[in-house]
Order: structure tokens, then sequence, then C-alpha cells
């Protein structure tokens, strides 16, 4: 967990930063702006200028800066092909551009296959290693994962391949067949892999068919774009066919994915590309890919809508970079989203969104196939995360509507709580009910049995599906050693019927804010959680103890605010908002430990009442006057019933108050880690920002010193570089979009929260005090008699 | 000064039964208690203050009285432990009750201690009574001899003698009826104390964790915020309100019933005493029978002076006892029956009150937005 945001620099296959000259620092940065916006203007302006050499760098980045001007031009056509029925057509124009992929996949595959990295007219090839690398290392990783699915995958891919390069005029050589059967394989294994592997996984072709299109969109300026070619939109369909058909045979679970595409998929692309029709589960990343892959050759086809709708985000990013300044920025993400919501597609937003998520991904990747060990895991999390962020996306949308609400029609309950085994390897398991009448559940009432570990599984999954993308996921109990000790020993004393009580009211309002969260119960293992019989055992948090595990969030927390201790919080909001949840935190443990302090005095009286009592009806029946002897008896059995009263009471307090507050001092704990996400993200930001302006410096300096080739590289670098500023600033513009939203929502549920359990505190109070007047009046004229 | 007063007896120039100890003031280690009480004569008061040693000295002169016959079988009303001003753990365990808050269960439990010496029949006729309540001058402050309690301390030694059988029944059956209750009520007494004591805590409990609460109000314009410290000031109210609550039923307890019990708890260790002090002449008595038989005749006629002595003064012991248990029985059940009643009424009140609060609060919290 903490070894993501530590993140090695991503992989610069040609960082040639070594002749980087000092002197032009200062200047550096001025130019940087300069070159950036000349980038842009030469774009749309003059293209071909710098024809020979410097075109294919320039027109590097072109994913963002080609659809720029683009976009401009056909700004009239946005609203028009903005509507799904429009979609026909684009599938159609697609294939236009897919000739590009296919002319790409060669250029690709030749830098590949030779290795080498600098052939200036190629304009694809260097960045296209990039990709090449990652999606070599990934399909290795992957593949020996995946061995179920691979023949399968391999032989879409093979299909899909051979068609393309037999389309493909080049001729392509055995070598690098071969190599691109290993990245194309790459693409179908990850997408076999997951159908293989879990739900969360299907997704993982969205990140990898992305920088597949990052080619695509490279491609234009070398690509002779007049070959009509099916064979991309083969592969493509393919891909997805292949990928998403089969799972969803397979699996029962890849429901809740289809509802959390479903929907966008309907809106967007209606009636996308004919065929495509069945595979709606991941259809939508398909279209994305077709989307991109047209915005890149747009020049070609410049009538097609996702083409607008990348370009619109292109629009705004494009100004973005050319100032640096993190405000500016900032509005600039701001009214990005704004357009989209403009162009009220809930689905643009999700779409030019989704593309630099998935990119980020796929850098994220790069990192991972650095560390072949880490690869595995961290993959099919990268995978799940860019499944679940469109939906997340969405939800944002939608939250403030049903935060309105309030009324969600699920009721979670744990009971009986059942000690299994014996001795140390006891635990306890319980019963979680649900009774629902949502329709993404099959019944309306179902009951599976958990054990504690289960539940801190659950937790760690939300956590690192959600963590980083700024939500608050709700933190379980912690494990208690010496209290689960005492269970294992198998003291029945009442300590240890009390722990397992707060437990399981504390594991029951886990539950129940994890589905009372819109998008946590949209979450496919929290259904899974909730409905599946058999749940796979959740090994990690055997060793990871609840409290250990805060620990250790707690410790990355401290590393990160180290580390980021110089982020010059330029939100307020952000700003004061950290402040007040670290006072609110101290403030809880404060009134936690006060609370406890009550309940201990309150279980203290009920004890010492009891005790009284006992010496009462001692001193009723040494007394020899009968009526004060019987009054004596009575007070005895009245303070019998007042011992059970402050019995409850004891727990009232307790369970309104100190678990209350409890709970609320592990939902701050995981308010502030949903700070450190966006911490994280900002850093990440910074990191891209600071190297793009090295690369910047570096190419400045190689114009300097009039090195063609080598300036080349450095233009391709810094058109990357830009691509990845830009979607990290929109990855930290999304994230702390949605940690503002899940803190006011956090807060706004805290308040309600308190007061609800206010009131039942109150009720209950005030009906011990009315139960307590009933036993002063019955005992009052048994006093009076005495005489 | 002891002499003189010694030698008067007379009628107590102030009523007996509204004695008040009114206020209590504190000196540096040692309480001055002002005590007031109306003249028989007429219109007008004393107002005298005291210390524990001129409680003491008034005890010394009580236990003292020469001329009373059958003094050992008054059972004198138990003057409270000496006050300590820094409660230490053991102190507050010798005090009981009576340790509690400022002093004013003590002052209670000396007020009561006055009106029963001042309404004893043989106790009240003593003329350091009379002194203890209207002289001007404190009598109490040098030391005197401890007659009784030398008697009491060499009492000890004959601690065996509390088994011995006794010749009459009733007071057999007073003596076990006694010895048990003494450990009862003691026994009752503790630990409706601890109940105190912990209720005493809860309320600061309740103070404290209402204090924090108001640290939670956060200020701001945020309108979810400030429905959060709407809540925090309320429920901080509610927790004001309980403590008060809780503090009231601890003091309801400590006034009625803890002060009842301690009372009956001291009452009767007085009653043993003084079923002990007529143990121990009985033996006297009994000693002085068998010396008077096996006495040789030259010795014979002064034996059986001394026997004659001690049987009368053991006769009017035990009659002056009798008087005193009946006394004392009838006294102790409308006292204990009183500390109930208003314990009951009292606590009633108070769970009233608290409850149309939390009505309030709940109606209030009902109506929060």
């Amino acid at each position: 967990m903490a070894s993501s945001s530590e993140r090695s620099p991503p992989p610069f296959p040609d960082s040639e930063d070594q002749d980087v000259l000092d002197s032009e620092e200062v200047g550096g940065r001025e130019s940087d702006e300069d070159d950036g916006e000349d980038l842009f203007m030469s774009t749309s302006e003059q293209p071909l200028t710098e024809m020979d050499t410097t075109l294919p760098s320039a027109t590097q980045p072109s994913d963002v800066l080609m659809s720029s001007p683009l976009d401009i031009m056909s700004d009239p056509l946005i609203e028009p092909f903005s509507s799904p029925v429009e979609n026909k057509s684009a599938g159609e124009v697609v294939s236009e551009p897919s000739d590009d992929f296919v002319d790409l996949t060669n250029n690709v595959t030749e830098p590949a296959a030779d290795g080498v990295t600098t052939e200036a007219n190629d304009s694809a090839a260097i960045s296209s290693d990039d990709f090449f690398d990652i999606l070599g290392s990934e399909s290795e990783a992957l593949r020996e994962e995946v061995v179920v699915v691979d023949d399968n995958a391999e032989a879409a891919a093979a299909a899909g391949k051979s068609e393309v390069t037999g389309s493909v005029t080049d001729p392509p050589g055995t070598g690098k067949q071969e190599v691109k059967e290993t990245s194309t394989a790459a693409v179908v294994d990850i997408s076999g892999d997951s159908s293989a592997s879990d739900t969360q996984q299907p997704s993982g072709i969205d990140k990898i068919v992305n920088p597949l299109v990052d080619l695509l969109s490279d491609a234009p300026p070398s690509a002779d774009a007049k070959k009509p070619s099916r064979a991309a939109m083969d592969l493509f369909e393919d891909e997805g066919s292949d990928l998403f058909a089969e799972p969803r045979q397979t699996k029962s679970a890849k429901q809740p994915q289809k509802s959390l595409f479903g929907e966008p998929d309907e809106d967007l692309f209606g009636e996308p590309l004919g065929a495509a029709k069945k595979k709606s589960i991941n259809k939508e990343h398909k279209d994305k890919s077709v989307t991109i892959k047209a915005a890149a050759v747009n020049n070609a086809g410049p009538l097609q809508e996702p083409a607008d709708l990348f370009s619109e985000e292109a629009v705004t990013t494009a100004p973005t970079k050319s100032n640096t300044s993190t405000v500016q920025s900032k509005t600039n993400g701001v009214h990005s989203e704004e357009e989209a919501d403009i162009f009220a597609a809930e689905a643009t937003v999700e779409l030019s969104l989704d593309s630099p998520r998935s990119e980020r991904k796929k850098k994220k990747e790069e990192e991972e196939a650095d560390k072949p060990s880490a690869s595995a895991p961290s993959l099919s999390v990268a995978a799940s995360l860019a499944k679940t962020q469109p939906a997340a996306l969405e939800e944002l949308e939608e939250e403030d509507e049903e935060e309105q609400e309030d009324t969600f029609d699920i009721f979670v309950s744990v009971k009986d709580p059942e000690k299994i085994g014996d001795g140390m390897n006891a635990y306890m398991a319980y019963k979680v009910s649900t009774q629902t009448t949502l329709a993404m559940f099959r019944n309306k009432t179902f009951t599976v049995r958990r054990r504690f570990s289960d539940f801190l599984g659950l937790y760690e999954k939300l956590c690192e599906k959600h963590g980083p993308n700024g939500f608050i996921v709700p933190p379980p109990p912690e494990k208690n050693l010496l209290g689960m000790t005492k269970m294992k020993v198998g003291k029945e004393d009442s300590s240890s019927t009390d722990f397992v009580e707060r437990r399981r009211g504390a594991l029951e309002r886990y539950l129940q804010r994890i589905v009372n969260h819109p998008s946590l119960l949209q979450d496919p293992d929290v259904r899974e959680f909730l409905e599946r019989e058999e749940l796979p055992r959740a090994v990690s948090t055997q060793a990871l103890s609840g409290a250990g595990f805060l620990k250790m969030i707690n410790k990355a927390t401290d590393a990160v605010s180290k580390m980021t201790i110089k982020m010059n919080e330029s939100d307020v909001w952000f700003e004061e908002k950290l402040q007040e949840v670290e006072s609110a935190d101290q403030q809880f443990r404060k009134l936690h430990a006060l609370v406890e302090s009550l309940v201990v005095h309150r279980k203290e009286l009920s004890v010492n009442t009891a005790s009284f009592a006992k010496s009462t009806a001692m001193l009723g029946s040494a007394e020899d006057n009968t009526a004060l002897s019987r009054a004596l008896s009575q007070l005895a059995e009245l303070e019998d019933k007042m011992e059970q009263l402050h019995q409850d009471q004891a727990t009232n307090d307790t369970f309104s108050f100190a678990e209350l507050i409890a709970d609320y001092i592990r939902l701050l704990g995981s308010v502030r880690a949903s700070f450190d996400h966006r911490m994280k993200a900002w850093q990440r930001w910074q990191d891209a920002q600071t190297m793009l302006q090295k690369k910047r410096e570096t190419e400045a300096k190689l114009l300097w010193a009039n090195k063609p080739d080598k300036l080349q590289l450095a233009k391709e670098e810094i058109a990357e570089w830009e691509a990845k500023v830009t979607q990290y600033e929109r990855d930290f513009e999304r994230v702390s979009t949605t940690v503002r939203k899940e803190v006011l929502r956090f807060e706004k549920e805290k308040a309600r929260n308190f007061k609800l359990r206010i009131i039942t505190y109150l009720e209950s109070q005030l009906q011990s005090q009315q139960q307590l007047i009933k036993y002063w009046e019955a005992f009052l004229p048994e006093a009076k008699a005495i005489a | 000064m002891m002499e003189e007063v010694q030698d008067v007896t007379s009628a107590l120039s102030v009523h007996g039964h509204n004695i008040k100890v009114t206020d209590v003031l504190k000196d540096g280690d040692t309480l001055t208690f002002v005590i007031v009480s109306q003249k028989v004569s007429g219109t007008g008061e004393y107002h005298v203050d005291r210390t524990y040693d001129d409680v003491e000295w008034l005890q010394q002169h009580l236990f003292s009285q020469e001329d009373v016959p059958g003094l050992h079988g008054v059972i004198f009303p138990p003057v409270p432990a000496k006050p300590q001003v820094n409660v230490t753990a053991k102190g507050m365990k010798q005090l009981g009750f009576l340790g509690l808050g400022e002093w004013q269960p003590y002052c209670k439990a000396l007020e009561t201690f006055l009106r029963q010496v001042a309404s004893h029949d043989l106790l009240k006729k003593n003329k350091a009574v009379e002194i203890f309540l209207t002289s001007s001058d404190p009598p109490g402050r040098q030391r005197v001899k401890k007659n009784i309690f030398n008697w009491l301390s060499q009492a000890m030694d004959e601690m065996r003698k509390e088994g011995h059988k006794d010749v009459d029944e009733f007071f057999q059956a007073q003596r076990d009826q006694n010895l048990v209750m003494t450990g009862c009520t003691k026994n009752a007494t503790e630990r409706f104390l601890e109940v105190v004591l912990t209720e005493q805590k809860i309320a600061v409990a309740c103070g404290h964790f209402s204090a924090a609460l108001h640290l939670c109000v956060e200020a701001g314009e945020d309108p979810v915020k400030q429905a959060f410290s709407r809540i925090c000031v309320k429920l901080s109210e509610v927790l004001e309100s309980m403590k008060k609550n809780m503090m009231s039923v601890a003091e309801n307890n400590v006034n009625t019933l803890g002060l009842g019990l301690d009372l009956e708890s001291r009452y009767q260790e007085a009653e043993k005493e003084m079923l002990f002090r007529r143990t121990c002449k009985l033996v006297e008595l009994e000693t002085a029978r068998r010396s008077a038989e096996k006495a040789k005749p030259v010795k014979k006629a002064a034996m059986e002076e001394v026997k004659k002595a001690a049987e009368s003064e053991f006769d009017h012991i035990s009659r002056v006892a009798k008087q005193e248990i009946a006394q004392f029985e009838s006294e102790r059940v409308q006292m204990l029956q009183q500390a109930l009643v208003g314990w009951c009424e009292q606590q009633l009140l108070t769970a009233k009150e608290s409850a149309d609060q939390f009505d309030r609060y709940l109606q209030a919290f009902r109506g929060m937005a």
C-alpha cells in the first residue's frame, strides 16, 4: 500500500538528461511555457512547418493536442454528435481510423523488434516503445498467471493480428509479427486474465487499450490514413467479444459490472457498432478506444462525435498546460467538468475522465512492471480501480440527489456471535442478515455466516479499490487481542460478553455504513460479502490485525505528510478541513475516554447497588421490628431492580456514546486517509510537472547544442510528460472533488448519526427515569407503613 | 471548673429539640461550629461557637457524672468522629457519610447529637450541657483527664467478658441482637456510602463529558457544522442536567437514608458499649459475691458492703438500661422510618424532575432540523 505511494520514477527509456546545462535553468521555465504554447499553436496553425524532424514529436502529444484544434473546428458539431443516435455513423467512421491503428502497430513492431528507439521519421516508435515495454512485461507477468484463458485470448489476438498485418502494406517480418503478437497478447491477456480471475479484471482492457490508443493518436502523421482496414476494428471487436462475452457467461459476478457500465453505455452509445451490441459490459471501453482513435485521425474524419468528446476534454486541458500555475489549472479542471455537464452527457465526463485514469493505471503498471514481484496482486487492484472509476464518477454526479433522499432500502444486521473451534484457533463467526428491496440483490432477505477476518478482508478490499480515489471507507472495529484471547480461553465473564456485544454492534454499524454509501454499495465485493454463501478466506488479515492495519495507515500517513509537507495548499477549504479533522480527532478521543470512565462508574454503581441490596436484605432479616424488617426487605428488592436499571444505563451509555464516538474516531482516521490520498495525487502531479520541466530544459539545451536526433527524443518525452501532467492534474482534481464530497457527506452523516443516537439515548433515559418513579412510588407506602 | 460543674445540676435554659448547628467555619485545621439554641424563657437565642475539643469536653463531663445512679446504663448519644479538614482515605472511612460534602452532613450529625443530649432525661441536667450551649466562653480548650476513656481502655482488656453469660434473659437477647444489628447496620451503611460515592463520581464524569462537548463546537457558517454544534451544545446541556440530577440523587441519599443509617450505626455501637459496661458491672458483681461468700469472717462485713454496693449499682444500671433500650428502640424505628420516607419522597421528586427534563430535551432533539 505504501509502496504505491513511493512511486519509483516511471521508466524513461531515453532519459538523456546527461547533457543538461545548468546555465539555462532559469530561462528554462519561461521557455517551457512558451514552448508549450507554441506547440499548441503549431499544431493548429502550422502543423507542417517543422515537418522534417520535429513534426512527429510535435504531434506526439497529439492525443491531447492534435485534437484541440480539431475541437475548435468541430465545435458546432459537438452537439449533434454527442447525441447517442449518431453513434452508428461513428462506428463506420471508426473503420477509417482503424487502419491508423494498423499502421501504428506495424510501426510499433518495428522498433520493438530491433530495439531501435531513435528512428527519427517514425513518430510513434519512441513512445510506443515505452508502451511496448510495458505491455511486454505485463504480458509476461500476466501470462504466467493466466494460463487458462491464454489460448482463447491468443487465438483471438492472433486472428486479429493476422488480419491486421495482412491488410497492411508493410511487409510483416516474422520477428515483427511475434512482437506484435506479444503486444496484443498482452492486451488480450489482461482481459483474459480478467475474465478468469475476477470481476474487476475486465476493465484491464480499458487500461491496456488506452496505451494503444495513445499510440494510435500518434499515428496520423506517419500513417497513410486512407487505407481502409477492418482489421483493426476486428481486433478490437474480437477483443471485446472474447473478453467480455466470455466472462459474462462464466461469471455470475459479471452482473454488477453490467449495471455499472450499462447505463452510460446506453446513454452514449445507444446502438454502438452493431455487432458489438452484445458486449454491453465493456463495450464502452472499446468504444472509447475507438473514440480516441477517431480523435487522433480527426483530420481524416472530422465529423466524429467521440472525437468531439475527446477533444472537448483536450481543449480544457490544453490551456492547463500553458499555464503552469496551479490556481489557473484548478479553475480549468473545474471548467472542464462543467463543460462536460453542459453537454449533458454523464458519460462524457466518464469518458473524459476515464481515459486519463486508465492512462494513469498504465503508468502505475509501468512501475509495477519494474517490480515484477508486486505486479500480480497490484495489477488486479489497478484493474479494479480502473473499473470502479467510471462508476464512482457517475456516482458522484448522482450523489447529491441520493443523499437527500437518505433512505437506503437496505438494512444489515449482525447477529448471533458464535465461537467456532477451540483453543487458540477459535474464532468468532457472525450471522450477517440483509433485508433489502433493492433490485440489485437477488433476494429480499438473505443471511450468510462470516467470521471476523472476513469483515477485515472486505475493508481491505474496499480500501484498496476506493481509498486512492478519495473515498472514505468506513473502517471495521480493530482486532482486539486481549478480548479475543479471553474469548479463546473461554472465560465467560461479563467483560468477554461485553466485548462480544460491543464488537457485534460495531460490525453491524460498519456494514450498515458501507451499504449506506452509494458508491460502496455498488461494489461487487460488498455484494459478495452480503450474498455469497462461501467466501474465500481472507488471508492477509490474519497477520494484519485491524489495529496493526491502522498503525500502518498512520505510518504511511506520517511518511506522506512528511514527504508533502511542502505542499502549498492552495485550497483553503482542505486546509481548514484537515485542521478540523485533526482537532475533532483529539476531541473525540477525549470524549471517548470520558464516556468510558462514565461507563465504568455506572457499572461500579450497579455493582455497589447490588451489594447494598444484599446488605439491606441482611439488615432486614436481622431487624426485630416487623414493619421495619418488611420495609427493609422491600428496599432490598427495590435496590435489586435499581441495579438492573443502572446496568442498563451503563449499556446505554456504552452503545449510545462510547461506541458511537469510537466509530467516529475510526472514521476520522479514514477521512484523514482520504486527505492523504489526495495529497499523494497532488504529489504525483507535482512530480510529473517537475519531470516535464526537466525534459523541457533538456530540450532547450539540445536545441542549443543542435542535436536533432536527440532533440526528437526529447520532444517526444515532453509530449509524454505533458500528457501525464494533464492526467495527474485531473486525477488530483477528481480526487479532490471526491474527497470534498465525501467529507461533506461524512459531516452530514455525523450530525444525523449523533442526533439519532442522542434521541434514542434520551428515550431510554426517560424510560428508565419513569421506571425509577414507579419503583419509588411503590416503595413510599411501605416506608410510611413502618411506625 | 470541672468540680463546680459536676456539682450543679439544674434545668436546661434552652429548648433541646431545636438546637441547630447553623454554620461551620474552617480555620486552618480546625472546624468551628456555630450552635444556635432557643431560650426557654422566651424570645432570644444563644449563639455560640464550638470546636470539636469543646464537644469532647462535653462528652467527658457526661461520662464522668458521679452522682447519677446507673449512669453506665445510659446509652450515650454517639458523638460524631473527629472531623478532619484534609480528609484522608482512612479518615474518610472513619467519618463515613459525615465526611462528605462541605461538612453539612457533619453539622447535621452534630446537631442530632446535641439534641439527643439536651433531650435526654438524665444528661440534660448536667451543667456542662448548659455551659456548652450557652456560655460565650469556649469551655473545652484545656485538656481534661479522660476518666471514662481510661476506664474504657481498661475495659478493652476485659473484652473476654463480652461473651459472659447474662443472668437476665432480656439483656442476653438484647446483646445478641445488638451484635447482629451492629454488623449489619455498619455493613449497610458502608455499602450505601459506596453507592453515594459512585453516584458522585458519575456526576463528575457527566460534568466532564458536558464540558468536553462544549469544545466540540465549531464556529462557522456551514449549516451542517452548525447543526452538529447545536447537537453538541444540547447534549452538553443534557449531560449537565444529568450531572445535577445525579448530584441531587447523591445528596438525597446522604441527607436522608445516609445520615439515618450512620446514626443508627453509631447508636448501635453506643448501645453495645452500654451493654458491655453493664456486663462488666455484672462480672464485677459476681466477683464481689464470690469473694463475699469465701471471705473470712474478719473481712466478711466489708465484703458484704462491697457486694451490696455492687448489687445496687448493677440494679440501677439494669433499670436505666432497660428504659434506655426501650427508648432507643422506639426512637430508632421512628428515625429510620423518617429517613426512609424522606429519602423516598426526595428521590421521587428528583426522578420526576429529571424525567421532565429528559422529556424536554427529547422534544428539543426531535424538533431539531
